[in-house]
């Protein structure tokens, strides 16, 4: 199938038309001097970025198959213009072994809204003590390159360094879910002066910051990368900024939640606004917005987070950790990043899929849009405002923080190696 | 009122409002027939999720005393312990017709999430919430300061103990700051949250110097799970640094009260001839709770009720 973009602004920039066939951009040029494809859309004054890479879904399949699947999380993947996601490993059971993770990437072949890419457990049962076959679900069919534990820290230091150490050999890397366990028992929301109010048991910046600050170290001592997941307060963004600064191969990532919401959410005792790591405070929502502009940040990753409602709809203390994320995402980085010129949309486009991509070592996502590259893009209204209504939403979770918000910005069409995933803002 | 959730909520003349209520209300207990009619008909459910013996008793007798119908369900041997969910059990009770929840939970903020949820229309008084608030409890020693110090204005109260995790300490210290009393938190630095400096009272490590000249002093419970999790090297230690013994209460003003709102810890937070000593008003505060919860059971019921029939005070129902 050929499919013509008609006057896209790639990147914001000057219109141009797009032919797409065989997987890939056929051709770019002028408007109006292509001849027409077997799909024809009208891109008049919409954005061309290429596909949004997520480095951080939950999918939750297989285990909790009520919350979310396969098949829902990356329907809602492809409505938020994304064309591969990251599974994170946290299923039941857990994707620790090749079995698991091959089984996930063959469901999401199978449901083909977008690319699904397994992380690996770095530990046996996510339980911190004994490495999981890391090489075999890197030799797998599903080609794994970015292992996590992610919803525990890997925080004994000598697993981290061998963890650290063993994924050289392939090439991969570890997502470090950073959280001083000892330091955030029973922990609620951020620690501060609301915290001490509420009486909810303080999840200090601390814990976040000194895991962060000993696996900069003893990955520059080992000399391999490492990537620190949803990282959250000011103090953070610091300590990767001169981790970076002395030449240390750390990478980044920041919630959209993390760029628009604070604490003072948690006053409501409402668990839709519970999420690990816990919403912080408005000098940590600047830190982070400031650290994605200056690119100490390398992506936004959504760590999109599924919940049954009555996993919702009960106390605080009783409530899940988590959000969804994956359909609202790119307008809340629109809403936070864009509109204030902190990022024009070259730099959406390497926050949201260049550098995500290179970080899961995905050789055909995030790539330029040009002549010859993969046909997997994403068409963006700029100038559409929503409202976020949970009931609407593909994912078959409800737990949005963002229920009757409005928003900027709107995913008009996904393509994936050519194929439209999603056309007029549906499913195709 | 409809909901008493937490005392930050309540201004300078609603509290008052409340006392005052609680003082005429409480003139019921020195006659032979402890009953009004106020709340006939009407159905008070007494819903804990944690074992308080005595707040529930409490909560109940007040209820009785105001002749509603009380319902008390535990957590224990019940349908909560089975894992039914807080709001499974809120609609069940709404279901059986309750006109008022008294909820005592382990969370912090369970009594708000009923009250704000959408789940239950009734009124919603918070019994104790996690380590969050216990308003009724502020109340209560308030109305005991109150007894013997008559005004509050000005007055030096010093609450010494876990704050950390006291609901009792977090209710008191914005009660008693809107009722313009002076309040200074004493603590070892491990049981003082992070931001308490912004709270609207003085904080101190040293004991003996909050204690100078103070016009009352309120010992908290130091539980037994704090004693073994390192907030505090020994209790001996604790004991000695910030515990309330004779040679310490005789640092306080003439006519200066000790308070504790149990149960105490005694040779702990308190010295057994302290607790038992001629400034101790620890009983009062027990029989103080009765009229402070039947004032408040009054406010969100039955003054509701009857402020469309016009208004009846507190006083004509006593009378009636």
């Amino acid at each position: 199938m050929r499919v013509l973009l008609r006057s896209a602004r790639p990147y914001g920039e000057e219109p141009v038309d797009v032919a797409l066939e065989n997987g890939v951009i056929a051709a770019m040029a002028a408007p109006g001097t292509l001849p027409a494809g077997d799909l024809d859309v009208d891109a008049t004054g919409l954005v061309l970025l290429p596909g949004l890479v997520d480095l951080h879904t939950h999918l939750r399949e297989p285990g909790r198959e009520d919350a979310e699947t396969i098949e829902t999380g990356t329907r809602a993947a492809a409505l938020g213009g994304f064309t591969a996601v990251h599974a994170m490993a946290n299923t039941q059971p857990v994707a620790d072994t090749a079995g698991v993770v091959e089984m996930v990437w063959r469901r999401g072949v199978e449901a083909g809204h977008c690319d699904v890419h397994p992380v690996g457990a770095v530990t046996v049962g996510l339980a911190g003590e004994h490495l999981a076959e890391l090489g075999a679900m890197a030799d797998s069919a599903a080609r794994v390159r970015v292992f996590s534990d992610d919803g525990i820290c890997v925080s004994d230091p000598v697993i981290m360094r061998r963890a650290l150490e063993y994924v050289k050999a392939f090439d991969g890397v570890i997502a470090q879910h950073a959280q001083e366990p000892r330091l955030t028992q029973g922990a609620q929301m951020n620690e501060g002066a609301l915290s001490g109010v509420l009486g909810l048991a303080g999840w200090p910046a601390v814990a976040e910051e000194a895991i962060i600050a000993r696996d900069v170290l003893l990955a520059a001592h080992v000399g391999s990368r490492v990537h620190i997941c949803h990282l959250s307060t000011a103090g953070s963004v610091d300590i990767v900024r001169y981790a970076k600064s002395r030449g240390i191969d750390v990478t980044a990532e920041v919630t959209p939640h993390h760029l628009i919401l604070t604490e003072d959410l948690a006053g409501t005792y409402d668990p839709v606004y519970k999420v690990n790591p816990p919403l912080r405070t408005e000098t940590d929502v600047m830190a982070v917005r400031e650290g994605l502009a200056d690119g100490t940040i390398d992506a936004v990753a959504t760590d999109h987070a599924p919940h049954a409602h009555e996993d919702k709809d009960c106390e605080w203390a009783a409530g899940a950790f988590g959000m969804l994320g994956l359909e609202t995402a790119l307008s809340v980085v629109v809403d936070t990043m864009v509109s204030h010129g902190r990022l024009d949309w070259r730099g959406v486009a390497d926050r949201m899929s260049e550098r995500p991509a290179r970080i899961g070592r995905l050789a055909d996502q995030g790539r330029p849009i040009a002549v010859g590259e993969p046909a997997s893009l994403v068409l963006v209204d700029p100038g559409a405002s929503w409202t976020v209504d949970p009931g609407r939403l593909a994912s078959r979770s409800r737990n949005t923080p963002f229920a009757g918000r409005a928003l900027p910005a709107r995913v008009v069409a996904t393509f994936l190696r050519g194929r439209p995933t999603v056309l007029d803002g549906v499913i195709a | 009122m409809r909901h008493l959730l937490s005392t930050s909520d309540l201004t300078r003349d609603e509290a008052l409002l409340i006392l005052d209520t609680a003082a005429e209300l409480g003139r019921v207990t020195d006659r032979a027939v402890k009953k009004l009619p106020t709340l006939r008909g009407r159905t008070v459910v007494n819903l804990f999720f944690e074992d308080s013996t005595r707040t529930r008793i409490s909560f109940e007798a007040a209820a009785k005393r105001l002749s509603a119908d009380v319902i008390t369900f535990s957590a224990k041997g019940s349908s909560v312990s089975k894992g039914e969910s807080l709001k499974d059990t809120a609609l069940t009770l709404e279901a059986m017709g309750a006109d008022a929840v008294v909820v005592r939970h382990h969370a912090s903020g369970a009594p708000y999430r009923l009250a704000h949820s959408g789940w239950v229309g009734c009124s919603v008084v918070n019994a104790g919430d996690g380590t969050h608030e216990h308003p009724t409890q502020a109340l209560l020693d308030a109305f005991t300061l109150r007894e013997h110090l008559r005004e509050l204005e000005g007055r030096r109260v010093v609450i010494v103990g876990d704050v950390l995790h006291s609901r009792v300490a977090r209710s008191n210290v914005a009660l008693l700051s809107t009722l313009g009393a002076q309040v200074t938190l004493v603590a070892p630095p491990t049981l003082l949250p992070v931001g308490v400096d912004t709270w609207p009272c003085a904080v101190s490590y040293d004991l003996d110097a909050a204690l100078e000249g103070a016009d009352a002093v309120m010992m908290l419970r130091v539980q037994n799970e704090r004693m073994n999790a390192a907030y505090f090297p020994s209790t001996h230690e604790y004991s000695r640094r910030y515990g309330l013994d004779t040679r310490r209460a005789a640092l306080l003003a003439d006519g200066a009260i000790v308070l504790h709102p149990g149960p105490m810890n005694r040779g702990m937070e308190i010295s057994a001839d302290v607790a038992d000593g001629p400034r101790s008003v620890i009983v009062e505060q027990v029989t103080n709770g009765v009229s402070v919860r039947m004032a408040v059971l009054y406010l969100v019921l039955g003054a509701r009720a009857e402020d469309s029939a016009g208004e009846a005070s507190a006083a004509e129902a006593v009378s009636a």
